[in-house]
């Protein structure tokens, strides 16, 4: 914030068109609160639709808070730690959140993989199967993803889906299983979140100068060389974009576990973190309970978005 | 794909070299393109499927006798048509509000140096994080509370569930939207200045314009999240039916004892379309508005 001191003696010549220094438009009254002026908007909306709720949600999660305090029945009554100390004693608190961790990894993992691949081999075609590979992944994109999750309940039906029938699977139920459950659910989201990161890593290959990856591919590199030598460092910055993004979408899946599995699957072997939360919450009425699982939540997600500023400090970025 | 070392390049005229591997490479892009593209495919497929094709247990990828059995059953529905119009009306107000408000929050915190703005890209940042249907609770109670005092926007009206997409489409569409409103010359903001307009005539009559394509590609994200939703609908819409929006529309056709896939598949169908037109008209933008959006 030292900028403003330079910018103090506006009479020195002629005024510099480019360069990192914002210009200050010629100042009328006011100048100094035209950028509030301009984010008031956005800072009414989000303080009282997105930072008061946070701010209910912590203050519940400290209090005794159920149907009775809900009606008005019962006085709301301060139990400090108590709901986090019994999320904590919990066993149930913890198998969700390690299958929570370990399902958000394995669909970054993938999504990644998918999307990185997809998008190397966009640069390695021509126009016409480009524009379908583009067309099929966008379609998979734009599709809703509760319709999404339908569809792929549909297709891995164990009695009417064509899947079964190809795999010569015979009337296999994959949602029974745990672990196909997941194996299934994982599959739509790499389905409908790779697109993302094909699109915008293409993007960014395509803004690599051409000599570069020709030079590496006249020196005989192979196409992973190339990935890895050339293309991957100089995507950095966007491949930590996407990652970053990925796994926040991934830790919050909500809709197709809820849909695919049902609210969480068999006895809730397929629970996620942010389904927890809703079903302690809306199914079983333990508002508090609920509350405190999603500040949980929110710390997880705290944590990563500091790693993500840090990585983006370090590689001299400025926000 | 291949690891062969390229036996002498020739490239006489063509900018890019001829690689061995073209060919293979494009009949996989093309299958992996079908096979991304199936599962649109089998739900239009299923959707005009008659009954009999779709409860069969040797289900074939075509149908030779199509019928609108399905749609008629998801457009008798009572109250579709209110549904989808609902639906629409929300995103269409979310998308075209939030594309405003966060053009000015962009264009404050690109063009202009003030204290605290890092502070509020961080927080932008972070708000992208917040878990949204872990605030349903907090959400439910303030929209009542809210009920309470304004009649019109609290729970059971379409108010609750444009307020809380409003917010929450916010912090992606600032942060994606300051690199196109970066990419707009600053001498263009003097040259303005210089001929004597306002700063109210600059933002829209000359910003606005330039930043319109970042706009409709932020947009689509709004659109997406808006129309999707199923959980505030569900959790806000409680007695007030004819509030409700599309996803409750296909719910209805998960039944406890048979699911009927042909009405979900047509209510599907019906859900899906309209994001699909919107992403193809704007997807020029998406791309390039993607690059810009994370390169700087």
């Amino acid at each position: 914030m030292t900028l403003t001191v330079k910018e103090a003696r506006p009479g020195s010549g002629r005024t510099p068109l480019t360069g990192g220094r914002r210009l200050r438009p010629p100042s009328r009254h006011g100048s100094r609160w035209t950028p509030w002026l301009y984010l008031a908007p956005a800072l009414v909306v989000l303080g009282g639709l997105l930072v008061y709720p946070i701010y209910q949600l912590g203050l519940i999660s400290f209090l005794e808070y159920t149907q009775a305090q809900v009606s008005g029945g019962e006085p709301t009554t301060f139990k400090g730690l108590a709901n986090y100390a019994e999320l904590l004693g919990d066993g149930q608190f913890w198998q969700v959140l390690l299958a929570t961790v370990v399902f958000a990894a394995a669909c970054v993992l993938c999504t990644l993989v998918a999307g990185c691949s997809t998008a190397v081999l966009l640069t390695r075609i021509r126009a016409v199967p480009r524009l379908a590979l583009m067309l099929a992944a966008l379609g998979a994109w734009a599709t809703p993803a509760i319709t999404g999750s339908t569809v792929w309940v549909f297709l891995f039906d164990p009695d009417f889906g064509p899947v079964n029938r190809v795999l010569g699977l015979g009337d296999f139920s994959w949602t029974y299983g745990r672990y196909s459950a997941f194996a299934l659910v994982l599959l739509e989201v790499v389905w409908c979140s790779f697109p993302f990161v094909m699109v915008t890593v293409y993007a960014g290959i395509r803004a690599i100068p051409g000599e570069v990856l020709e030079a590496a591919a006249m020196d005989g590199a192979s196409q992973w060389r190339i990935w890895r030598s050339v293309m991957a460092p100089m995507l950095r910055p966007i491949l930590v974009v996407v990652t970053i993004q990925s796994v926040i979408w991934d830790f919050k899946v909500f809709t197709q576990i809820y849909v695919m599995t049902n609210g969480g699957g068999i006895a809730g072997q397929n629970l996620v973190l942010n389904v927890y939360a809703y079903q302690k919450a809306f199914a079983s009425s333990q508002y508090s309970l609920g509350s405190a699982i999603g500040i949980v939540m929110l710390l997880i997600l705290l944590a990563v978005t500091l790693v993500y500023l840090r990585l983006l400090r370090r590689q001299g970025e400025e926000l | 794909m291949s690891t062969v070392p390229t036996p002498a390049p020739t490239p006489v005229r063509t900018p890019r070299i001829r690689r061995p591997g073209r060919m293979a490479a494009e009949a996989g892009a093309l299958l992996l393109a079908a096979a991304v593209a199936f599962p649109l495919y089998w739900m239009v497929l299923s959707a005009f499927k008659p009954a009999g094709e779709i409860q069969s247990t040797e289900p074939v990828p075509w149908t030779l006798h199509p019928s609108l059995d399905a749609f008629r059953r998801v457009f008798q529905q009572q109250d579709f048509g209110r549904y989808f119009l609902n639906s629409l009306f929300v995103a269409g107000v979310v998308v075209i509000v939030s594309a405003l408000i966060a053009f000015l929050a962009a264009t404050a915190v690109t063009r202009f140096r003030f204290r605290f703005r890092t502070t509020l890209m961080i927080m932008f940042l972070v708000a992208q994080m917040v878990p949204v249907e872990a605030l349903t609770i907090p959400l439910f109670f303030l929209m009542r509370d809210v009920g309470d005092a304004v009649p019109g926007i609290g729970l059971n009206t379409l108010g609750s569930l444009i307020l809380p997409h409003l917010a929450f489409s916010l912090p992606f569409a600032i942060w994606m939207l300051r690199g196109f409103v970066r990419a707009v010359p600053e001498a263009l903001e003097e040259a303005a200045y210089l001929d004597g307009a306002s700063r109210a005539r600059f933002l829209w009559q000359i910003l606005f314009p330039l930043v319109f394509p970042g706009l409709v590609a932020t947009s689509v994200f709004s659109f997406i999240s808006t129309w999707n939703d199923f959980l505030f609908a569900k959790s806000f819409i409680i007695s007030a039916t004819e509030n409700s929006t599309l996803p409750m529309a296909l719910l209805v056709f998960f039944k406890p004892d048979e699911n009927d896939w042909g009405g979900i598949m047509a209510a599907s169908t019906v859900m899906t379309i309209p994001v699909l037109v919107f992403f193809v008209l704007v997807q020029r933008r998406l791309v390039s508005g993607l690059g810009g959006a994370v390169k700087d």
